[in-house]
């Protein structure tokens, strides 16, 4: 887990990666200059353009952003669940424990999914099969990729329910996903994601859709199942909270990229983007006294079919000038180590 | 405190739950609201939070007479809402209005903005004249803070931040003094959440209005809130003034809730002694005994299983329903 620190990236003019200190453990799953695009009615999407990031063994990694960001976009690239038509994944490389994931063959690339690399998604009624028992649903997991019999499974099913907190498993597996609350339902898909003891969990919105008390459960339960496990795991999510709370290091997206890359404590203390500074200053805080007034980020969420050569955050930021209007920044470092972000104007 | 503007007394809104097809048969009742008393004074915010199911939302629903309740008392400006019926329905909607959560879907479609806007002047016949109903919606965008524009366009052209303010926009429309606002931030993107929440502490100052503010995320409450009250399973377990809730919460379920909102800062966040409330929230058709909170309860006693508590007023404007807090 120290190790990982080791490995440092800085970012080229080409806003692809070099490095810059000597490989000491590779990094789990490193992502580089991954593009993905939809071709929509309205033109080009390029909800992916040009994102690189690493994710070391047993990291926690936060990606934050809002809806259109491509932060969810990057993770069902990485899985290649892009729907082809209308997306596109038209550059860049992933990869997972020395392959790429983005030129093996598809048999081998469902061998990864939900096999070396677990899912959870937001909705789980949505992404749970409604006409299949939640245990039918964790052992197609074990049988598909463990090759275990139908009794194995059965057993391997229920031992996992009880580590996610699910109390009385046996009549539990029998039951269908309407027969679950919302948090049991998460925990479900926790249980399927961990069914085959994967280095990495994506978790994209793991908990928006549950309530407060319960989204606490079920990240402690996260937190724990992979520390426990030295998973790795990657949380999307636009929740500051949340991430302050469990994150390692954090990605903020906008528009596609993105604009700041560094070790939580710094993006919280020492924010440099003028998106994240203003994101962070927009929310109010339950530990802070009460603000006469919010200062939100002007503006609108930018539309992505209409993107020019310059910053995308432009428009709404109180420092653009000139020449945020020419060309897109890249992620420079600022601050402290492993601290990286996409702005002219952001002080080194 | 000032004047009286709402009051609601014994509030219970139980829902049959049929079975059968052919024939129906009513198999129990979902009690969404068991028992509810607050008071809302004019020009004041209150603040309504809970869980999904608690019953805030048809808390609010009652209250705009979109469900008639089962049985209680909501008395508006001196008048018993509750069980009107009718034109004197009709002109109690007219002065009370709301705001819903989704963006998306509380807007037709198929109508341009201007048409959204001007529906409730049209329906309700306060402005005939279409020259001037037209200019009326111009003001309320602008007031809004949209382009007058926007009047002729449609709601898929527009961003979430900008249909919540088209959403209220036509509830100013009528120019309520009393508008429920339903979540209606929680659909927003984070950076445009502050943006609304601006805008309504704007609009109540300018035009004097009183909010009943229903949702989930704490934060919010606290700063748009002047008063709080916390429902659990149909029941208001803890209402206070704002600072005083937040500062310091009696109530064991107020505790939980706000002990598991994560506070965005990672050194805060580490120096956090944080243990989950544990179990779920229990089905409305069938709350347990006693206190309802009891099962998932950390300072629960024997004795809290037997008897629901009563509210009780700990300190000057301070309920809570807990036997157990002093």
């Amino acid at each position: 887990m120290t190790a990982l620190h080791a490995v440092t990236y800085h970012a080229d003019k080409n806003n692809g990666f070099t490095e810059r200190t000597s490989i000491i453990v590779p990094p789990l799953l490193e992502i580089r200059d991954l593009h993905t695009e939809f071709r929509t009615g309205a033109g080009v999407v390029r909800a992916v353009d040009g994102v690189s990031y690493t994710v070391g063994a047993g990291e926690t990694v936060a990606v934050v952003g809002e809806s259109g960001s491509g932060k969810s976009v990057t993770a069902l690239s990485v899985m290649r669940l892009i729907p082809n038509p209308p997306g596109e994944i038209t550059g860049g490389a992933v990869l997972f424990a020395g392959r790429d994931l983005l030129t093996i063959s598809e048999p081998d690339m469902r061998e990864i999914r939900g096999g070396e690399i677990g899912m959870v998604f937001q909705e789980p009624m949505t992404s749970l099969n409604p006409v299949l028992t939640i245990g039918r649903q964790i052992t197609e997991t074990l049988e598909q990729h463990r090759g275990l019999d139908r009794s194995a499974a059965n057993k391997r099913a229920e031992a996992l329910l009880t580590q996610v907190g699910i109390a009385d498993p046996a009549r539990r597996l029998k039951q269908y996903p309407h027969q679950l609350s919302g948090g049991m339902r998460q925990r479900v898909m926790i249980a399927i994601a961990l069914a085959c003891d994967p280095k990495l969990i994506i978790a994209d919105e793991p908990t928006t859709a549950l309530d407060v008390t319960i989204q606490a459960q079920i990240l402690e339960l996260m937190k724990a199942l992979t520390r426990d496990r030295g998973i790795a795991l990657i949380i999307i999510t636009h929740n500051l909270g949340v991430v302050a709370r469990y994150a390692d290091r954090v990605n903020v997206m906008y528009a596609g990229r993105i604009v700041e890359s560094g070790p939580a404590v710094e993006i919280y203390h020492d924010p440099r983007h003028p998106y994240t500074i203003a994101l962070l200053r927009s929310v109010p805080r339950l530990d802070r006294p009460r603000q006469a007034r919010l200062d939100p980020v002007e503006g609108q969420p930018p539309d992505l079919t209409r993107l020019d050569a310059g910053c995308a955050f432009r428009p709404r930021c109180r420092l653009a000038d000139e020449a945020c209007a020419r060309s897109r920044p890249s992620l420079t470092p600022v601050g402290g180590a492993d601290h990286f972000a996409a702005c002219f104007r952001a002080a080194a | 405190m000032s004047e009286l503007l709402l009051t609601v007394r014994g509030l219970r809104m139980h829902f049959p739950v049929t079975e059968g097809i052919v024939r129906r048969r009513v198999t129990g009742e979902v009690k969404a609201v068991d028992g509810v008393d607050f008071t809302i004074a004019r020009g004041e915010t209150m603040g309504l939070v809970g869980e999904s199911g608690c019953g805030k939302t048809t808390t609010g629903r009652c209250i705009l007479r979109l469900e008639r309740p089962t049985d209680g008392e909501i008395i508006y400006d001196g008048q018993n809402i509750a069980t009107l019926d009718g034109k004197a329905l009709r002109g109690y909607r007219q002065r009370i209005q709301v705001i819903f959560q989704d963006p998306y879907s509380s807007l037709n479609p198929r109508m341009k903005i201007g048409a959204i806007i001007a529906e409730p002047l049209h329906v309700h016949g306060i402005e005939p004249n279409a020259a001037k109903r037209d200019a009326r919606v111009r003001e309320l965008l602008s007031i809004c803070g949209l382009n007058p524009n926007f009047a002729d366009r449609y709601p898929h052209e527009m961003s979430g931040g900008q249909r919540q303010r088209v959403g209220i926009a036509r509830a100013l429309a009528m120019n309520p003094e009393f508008i429920v606002c339903d979540e209606p931030v929680s659909a927003l993107d984070v950076s445009i959440q502050a943006q609304v929440v601006n805008l309504l502490e704007d609009l109540r100052e300018k035009f004097g209005l009183t909010y009943l503010f229903i949702a989930h995320d704490l934060s919010v409450v606290r700063h748009l809130c002047q008063r709080v009250a916390v429902m659990y399973l149909g029941r208001i377990v803890e209402m206070a003034e704002s600072d005083a809730l937040f500062d310091a919460p009696l109530h064991p379920y107020t505790r939980a809730l706000l002990a598991a909102v994560p506070v965005p800062d990672p050194t805060v966040e580490q120096g956090r002694d944080f243990q989950p409330v544990k179990g779920e929230v229990p089905s409305p058709m069938n709350p347990p005994s006693g206190c309802v909170f009891h099962p998932r309860c950390p300072i629960a006693v024997p004795r809290c299983a037997e008897q629901r508590p009563e509210s009780r007023e700990i300190r000057p404007g301070h309920f809570v329903a807990c036997d157990e807090v002093r």
